[in-house]
């Protein structure tokens, strides 16, 4: 198995892992309905996902309120994006082998 | 295949990262430079349109100006610099952080700042050849705000505020439209290159 391969991540095999990730990677912090219009997915599908990517520690949500009501904002972690950069640098290079 | 689905990937992550990304290139220091431009642009415009006239005493917007082009081709003269300025302070931030300056972000935050800002143009013009001065600090200053309110989506999104400061001062010169030089000078110079400050040194 080549060494790279390792860095695939199992988080990001699945669309709307990687849809989230996508998104948080370009934007300091996204509330769950403008990442549900973005990425054009159900309110439980979002909400399944963003928490397995809270479980490994790939994504952080911080409450508060916005006109009396209740807004969850989400934010990829120096981890999450550690791991999606390698996650992008494998996909790359398995690529360029492939050519 | 799987090499088609990692393909797939990364064009679906090409796709979210540019319809969800704001442009953040924005200098602080084109804020600055623009500001102090400003600055030399409304001294200019004192000392050769407004010193020696009472064109903007309290109440009255309407003057007969003894010379429209004159003020028109310093006010050219501050935009077409202060554009110049920008497009270069922007341009380096972006060079130094690897990312192009001209991609679809720049585009959307551009097209949605010269909606509010041509009307505002346009308007202004047509209120200067008419010789209703008066209402030109105010009125720029309004326009701008909204601009860059409208702008606030598609970058920092802290630039709203900057915005609404402009407005309220916008407001504020139709109030005291004796004083609206100054109120232009500080919303368009002094304001503008604080902000400019302050996003520089957030990096």
């Amino acid at each position: 198995m080549k060494e790279f391969l390792k860095d695939l991540d199992k988080a990001f095999e699945n669309r709307t892992r990687l849809g989230i990730m996508s998104a948080l990677m370009v934007n300091d912090q996204l509330d769950f309905n403008t990442l549900k219009d973005l990425l054009g997915v159900t309110d439980g599908n979002l909400a399944s996902h963003l928490k397995s990517l809270e479980k490994s520690e790939y994504v952080s949500f911080s409450k508060s309120f916005l006109e009396r009501k209740p807004n969850t904002s989400y934010a990829a972690t120096t981890k999450g994006k550690k791991a999606f950069r390698k996650h992008i640098g494998a996909i790359e290079k398995l690529l360029q082998e492939n050519k | 295949m799987e090499k088609e689905k990692y393909l797939d990937d990364l064009s679906e992550i090409r796709k979210i990262m540019n319809r969800s990304a704001r442009f953040i290139s924005l200098s602080g220091l084109s804020g600055v430079s623009t500001g102090l431009i400003a600055l030399a642009g409304a001294l200019l415009a004192h000392q050769m349109v407004f010193r020696h006239h009472d064109y903007l005493i309290y109440g009255a917007v309407w003057a007969d100006l003894k010379n429209p082009a004159s003020l028109l081709l310093i006010a050219l003269g501050t935009l077409l610099l202060s554009i110049v300025s920008a497009v270069w302070f922007t341009g380096r931030k972006s060079r130094k952080e690897n990312q192009r300056v001209w991609d679809n972000q720049a585009k959307r935050l551009l097209i949605n700042l010269l909606i509010p800002l041509t009307t505002g143009g346009i308007l202004c013009l047509i209120l200067l050849f008419k010789g209703y001065v008066g209402f030109l600090p105010g009125l720029t200053l309004i326009f701008y705000g909204l601009a860059l309110v409208n702008g606030s989506h598609y970058t920092f999104s802290h630039i709203r505020y900057l915005g609404i400061a402009e407005i309220v001062l916008g407001l504020t010169a139709f109030l005291f439209i004796g004083q609206s030089l100054y109120l232009w000078m500080l919303g368009f110079g002094v304001i503008q290159m604080i902000y400019g400050v302050l996003i520089q040194r957030k990096g």
